[in-house]
């Protein structure tokens, strides 16, 4: 009979290794959500401008990037763009691939957000004379983050899940690291399970965070000053 | 004849299959204030759209203050608007609307110094100045610092009516500005419009289902019907002596004589 068992010290001995991983993880995570917020909102914006070739450009683009693997993204990034004299890091590549792939989802999250606004503000806004610029800015976008906070956590939480994808480029992430240790000692039980412990601890933590900015954000929205 | 502030000249303008104004022509003159009145969906709130440019034209031209609103010269000829233009152009023009349409995320306060302080670069101890009196001139001076959500319509009106004035428009398109409001709160909006009808210089440009106040106010009344003027004349004609059968029978309905 197999017997399966559970060595707490060599647990507690590599523990330290996987803690400083998940750093990596986070700041994959971390830099890959401003990353996507930023590309999500300039698709978001352009879907909607005033240019009928951008809009239906930018569609394609998206189209594109969410209905091709994010590893094949994220193999291409890195081993495909130096032959065009662009070499990343497996970091830089990693969040550069998370930011955009994710992105092209939170662009739709942001969209109907937008469109959510009453069409009134617009109005008033317009006879106000107040610019575009200023109209998302000070009206629009303030009254439209509360409803898109639930789907953008959701989807930044999903893209923590798949920083493990980021092995694949040799990036130390914590499945990597975790992989490592056990390739190394033979012993895989503890350190997997550790990984995936601190991912349920991380994404729990990380949804319940969410849940509060959601249920503190005004109702109506913001003011920027 | 004294010069039009506004006018239209044979507009056309169609929704879809729809055609709401074919061939239109209208006029207002300085500080005239006009009352549009007629059944509902006979064009009167899209006449007021199209000179807050929230809606566009399908042809025709349009002139406030002696410029072509949707058209401005070029090489000479005449050619669609730029952004620049229009944004020139509604510098004449204050809007206030039917659901208010004020921003519930800002302050009382906020929502009247937002435009001055974004679109004409005032700084917010001036455009703070402004909206104080300008409150004042609405009686809520002490609801500055609230929300919208937390006033009655009667009050929102007023502050979408303060918000409009901060912009110093020359020519104050109202639509339908007591619609939305409960009977009892319509008198405390009205009371606003009567008292700038008094004390400023205004061309106002009203769509509203208050026939006595539309009598009070107005130099002039538009009975409106299929986006056509069916008769026009001085108040107490219009509503002691309608011509037209369609005015009329909408009279009768409207006030029950």
């Amino acid at each position: 009979m197999i017997q399966v068992t559970w060595d707490w010290a060599f647990a507690w001995e590599v523990l330290p290794m996987i803690l400083s991983a998940a750093k990596i993880t986070l700041l994959a995570t971390l830099l890959g959500s401003v990353l996507a917020i930023a590309v999500g909102l300039v698709f978001a914006l352009l879907r909607r401008g005033r240019s009928k070739p951008i809009r239906v450009g930018v569609y394609w683009v998206m189209e594109f990037i969410r209905s091709t693997p994010l590893l094949v993204q994220i193999f291409f990034l890195y081993y495909v763009m130096p032959e065009f004299g662009i070499s990343m890091s497996p970091l830089l590549t990693g969040v550069l691939a998370l930011g955009v792939h994710y992105g092209a989802y939170l662009s739709e999250v942001f969209r109907s957000g937008i469109e959510g606004v009453d069409k009134g503000q617009w109005e008033a806004s317009r006879a106000l004379n107040l610019s575009t610029l200023d109209t998302y800015r000070d009206v629009i976008l303030p009254q439209a983050i509360r409803p898109m906070i639930p789907a953008t956590g959701n989807y930044i939480i999903a893209m923590f899940k798949e920083t493990p994808q980021l092995s694949a480029i040799t990036l130390l992430e914590m499945l990597q690291v975790a992989k490592i240790i056990g390739s190394e000692n033979f012993r895989y039980i503890e350190p997997f399970t550790m990984v995936g412990v601190l991912y349920l601890i991380f994404s729990v933590v990380a949804a319940y965070g969410i849940h509060q900015v959601e249920r503190r954000f005004p109702k109506e929205g913001f003011n920027l000053k | 004849m004294k010069k039009p502030i506004i006018e239209f000249k044979n507009v056309q303008k169609r929704f879809g299959d729809t055609t709401i104004f074919n061939d239109f022509s209208f006029r207002v003159e300085e500080n005239e204030i006009v009352s549009i009145i007629g059944p509902s969906g006979s064009g009167k709130s899209t006449l007021l759209r199209i000179l807050m440019t929230l809606e566009g034209i399908d042809g025709g031209y349009i002139n406030v203050n002696g410029e072509s609103l949707w058209h401005m010269p070029w090489n000479g000829a005449y050619v669609p608007a730029s952004n620049k233009h229009l944004h020139k152009m509604r510098n004449h023009l204050g809007m206030v609307f039917q659901h208010f349409n004020l921003f519930p995320h800002m302050t009382v306060k906020r929502n009247i110094t937002e435009a001055p302080m974004r679109v004409k670069g005032l700084s917010r101890q001036e455009a703070e100045k402004a909206a104080d009196d300008l409150l004042e001139l609405v009686g809520l001076a002490d609801k500055a610092d609230s929300y919208p959500n937390d006033l009655s319509g009667g009050q929102k009106q007023r502050v979408g009516i303060a918000r409009a004035l901060a912009m110093r428009p020359s020519i104050l398109l109202l639509d339908e500005i007591t619609s939305a409001l409960d009977p009892e709160l319509v008198d405390e909006v009205l009371d606003v419009i009567r008292n700038l009808a008094k004390e400023q210089s205004f061309t106002m440009l009203l769509v509203t289902h208050e026939m006595y106040f539309a009598r009070e106010i107005s130099d002039r009344v538009c009975f409106f019907d299929n986006g056509a003027i069916v008769e026009e004349g001085k108040p107490e004609d219009i509503f002691t002596a309608p011509k037209e059968v369609r005015t009329k029978a909408f009279l009768n309905a409207y006030l029950g004589q």
